[in-house]
């Protein structure tokens, strides 16, 4: 009796919870995956059945390969980058120096803003002939740049700019990391002789490694899902040399108003988040020190 | 002034007193793509229409740019609340009618009046409203682009300062010479400036008209993106950075381009007339408003938003939102409307009035666009049109930034229109 009790007041603690991740998160995951077997509703054509056909656009559209790349090198360039940075600033402010707080204030600044905020203030130095980028390099006798004009350049332009968002976001975790580490460990490191690289290598750093977990599925996250900058910076273009996957779906489903074909691709966006973060608990865990 | 403010505000007291009073509420979605007083000034009109006919209510929603309105409108019709009443890109027309979500004009133009109202547009404005015999959108915000250049500059490289390029040849050529290195043979201003970022196909459909080819059929259903004349148009446009260099590399921000143009970064600059009140008060120089160059002929598209008026509407919402953009387009208001902003006024009768006579008198400028409203051709505009234009400024992007040659470039999209556009032939 006691025991069933217990059973419906944990269910009952639990119901609001479920309601929210269910009805926001759950059903549209599969009211998503429902709607991709279909074709997209006009006001003169109703859905129809279509079984696997916009799976087979998919395979066939130029543009959907074109970001899925951009996607792979824009989280290649921009993951190991800013949590590297991360950590140096992190060790950086760690330590006793004159303004630590100004500094740690400075390097946490850029993930106080909002995306878009961020994006037209590098739209100032980005912008060709009289943005900071060119007004620097005329003073030093450098012609006139157009990074995200270039289709060579723009997606790096638009990587730069995420580097610069968050490093500063995954700072703070290793801050905060790295004031929990004893100092005794330190010290009777020290005690042994230890040297400073191996103590960085064999205490700090493993130490940090649940941190580096979550910060690194963190990256994984946004890399797919931070795209407000480029509808400032970019827009996509030049011919979708800095579009990303995201920003794909957006376009397709509320610029073409292609609801299905957006579904589509965002199933695919689903499966690649879930493997992804599948993965990682799984790789990472091995190496992962809990305490 | 003060009675008319005074006016105002007691209406519209009473007015936020007793919501009751209406009989008919309308909502009014509407955008703005230039900077200016474009919000203001449709908010003071709507005001003043409110307070002048009793019984209406019409709340006026300021609703992003373009893209955000018809975002916007299309969400809120699918959610079973759509406004009554829209300012869209006239070149959505095609997909709204897809969805099913406008109802055209003539049903409420049924007296004589009503009808030659219907007819006093120019023509060039309507290519882009009517289809099939039928108007769905009624001109409002409505531009072209045109030149406009920097007479200091042309005094500096020894030009007349009143004469702008002619044509295609008298542009490189004036280009050449107002474009300026410095000593180790850097860039320090640009011949022109002919901005591709966003929406490139917009400016790239003047050379295509100069060069004496329609882009698309008036069903919206057919695009001539290959033909031999539209790649020789976009061969013009690359090699004015490639081969004449004068104008700069690569993709050029539309949104930076009067900025730059102020800045001296580029002597000339097309854009649309939206911006004429905007240069005007912020130009360091003297600047001059021309047509844009001409080649087989002169041309240029038509641009801009349309009113629009929606399906979910009741008969007397439909009546009372016919009656207010019959009301704004007069030429009292319109005049009002496009001396805040710089767009053309979509009728010839608003010309006429005194107050657009002075204007004019005083700033000449704003008679070139209506001047070359007789070369002008409809924008661009088909089925999915967000998609096949999309498609256009791909190829347009790529070939401009040298991934593809012009030939190329313009065949894939080409075909990939084709493809979109089939269901619809």
């Amino acid at each position: 009796m006691l025991r069933t009790r217990g059973w419906i007041e944990a269910w009952l603690l639990l119901v609001p919870g479920f309601v929210f991740l269910i009805a926001f998160t759950h059903v549209p995951a599969l009211v998503t995956i429902w709607n991709s077997f279909f074709t997209t509703p006009r006001g003169r054509r109703p859905a129809r059945w279509a079984g696997l056909e916009n799976y087979e656009t998919l395979l066939s559209d130029p543009t959907f390969w074109k970001v899925l790349k951009n996607n792979a090198l824009y989280a290649a360039g921009t993951i190991p980058l800013s949590i590297g940075i991360a950590l140096v600033m992190a060790l950086w402010v760690n330590r006793q120096l004159a303004g630590r707080g100004l500094v740690r204030m400075a390097y946490f600044t850029p993930t106080v803003l909002p995306m878009i905020a961020v994006a037209n203030i590098w739209m100032f130095f980005y912008t060709p002939g009289f943005g900071l980028i060119d007004q620097i390099g005329a003073a030093l006798g450098l012609g006139q740049t157009n990074i995200l004009g270039s289709a060579d350049t723009a997606l790096w332009g638009v990587m730069v700019v995420t580097i610069w968002k968050e490093a500063g976001f995954f700072m703070i975790f290793y801050l905060a990391a790295l004031q929990t580490i004893p100092p005794s460990l330190v010290e009777a490191a020290r005690i042994e002789g230890a040297g400073g690289w191996t103590i960085f290598r064999r205490i700090t750093l493993p130490l940090l490694m649940p941190t580096t977990l979550f910060v690194s599925i963190n990256a994984v996250v946004n890399s797919f899902r931070m795209v407000d900058h480029i509808f400032i910076l970019t827009g996509g273009g030049p011919d979708n040399a800095s579009s990303l996957l995201l920003f794909y779906i957006y376009e397709v489903a509320f610029r073409f108003w292609d609801t299905a074909y957006g579904a589509t691709l965002t199933v695919v966006l689903l499966a690649f988040l879930m493997i992804l973060a599948i993965g990682q608990f799984v790789l990472f865990d091995r190496r992962v020190h809990y305490r | 002034m003060l009675m008319t403010n005074l006016k105002a505000a007691t209406a519209a007291l009473a007015f936020a007193a007793a919501p009751a009073a209406a009989d008919v509420d309308l909502q009014f979605y509407f955008p703005v793509a230039v900077g200016g007083a474009a919000a203001e000034t449709i908010q003071s009109l709507t005001d003043q229409y409110v307070a002048e006919h009793e019984g209406v209510a019409i709340e006026a929603v300021y609703t992003g740019s373009y893209q955000d309105t018809v975002a916007k409108a299309l969400t809120a019709a699918r959610g079973g609340n759509a406004p009554q009443l829209s300012v869209i890109l006239s070149t959505d027309l095609f997909t709204l009618l897809d969805e099913d979500l406008i109802q055209p004009f003539d049903t409420f133009a049924t007296s004589a009046e009503d009808k030659d109202w219907l007819a006093s547009f120019y023509p060039a404005f309507m290519e882009n409203s009517q289809t099939g015999g039928k108007t769905y959108g009624i001109p409002f915000q409505r531009s072209t682009p045109v030149l406009y250049w920097n007479k200091e500059a042309f005094k500096a490289a020894g030009l007349d300062p009143e004469t702008p390029p002619a044509t295609w040849d008298e542009m490189v050529e004036m280009g050449k010479k107002l474009t300026v290195r410095d000593a180790s043979g850097n860039v320090t201003q640009w011949g022109v400036r002919i901005p591709s970022s966003g929406f490139p196909y917009w400016l790239f459909q003047g050379l295509t008209t100069q060069n004496d080819v329609i882009l698309a059929n008036a069903e919206g259903n057919e695009v001539h993106f290959d033909d031999p004349k539209v790649v020789e148009a976009l061969d013009y446009l690359v090699d004015l950075s490639k081969s004449h260099e004068v104008m700069a590399p690569g993709i050029i921000e539309w949104g930076a381009t009067p900025k730059a143009f102020f800045e001296g970064q580029a002597a000339m600059m097309w854009t649309t007339t939206g911006n004429l009140t905007n240069v005007r008060d912020n130009a360091p120089f003297d600047f001059g408003v021309g047509m844009l160059p001409a080649h087989l002929r002169r041309g240029a598209p038509t641009g801009g938003g349309n009113f629009y008026l929606f399906k979910d509407a009741s008969e007397e919402q439909a009546r009372a939102a016919f009656d207010f953009v019959k009301w704004i387009s007069e030429p009292e208001q319109s005049a009002k409307w496009t001396m805040a902003t710089g767009y053309v006024a979509p009728r010839p009768e608003t010309w006429e009035t005194e107050t657009m006579k002075a204007y004019a008198a005083e700033f000449p400028a704003v008679l070139v666009a209506r001047d070359q409203l007789e070369h002008a051709v409809a924008e661009l505009s088909t089925y999915e049109n967000q998609r096949v234009t999309s498609i256009f400024n791909d190829a347009l992007a790529a070939a401009i930034t040298g991934q593809k040659s012009s030939q190329e470039a313009l065949k894939d999209a080409q075909a990939q229109a084709d493809a979109i556009l089939k269901p619809y032939r």
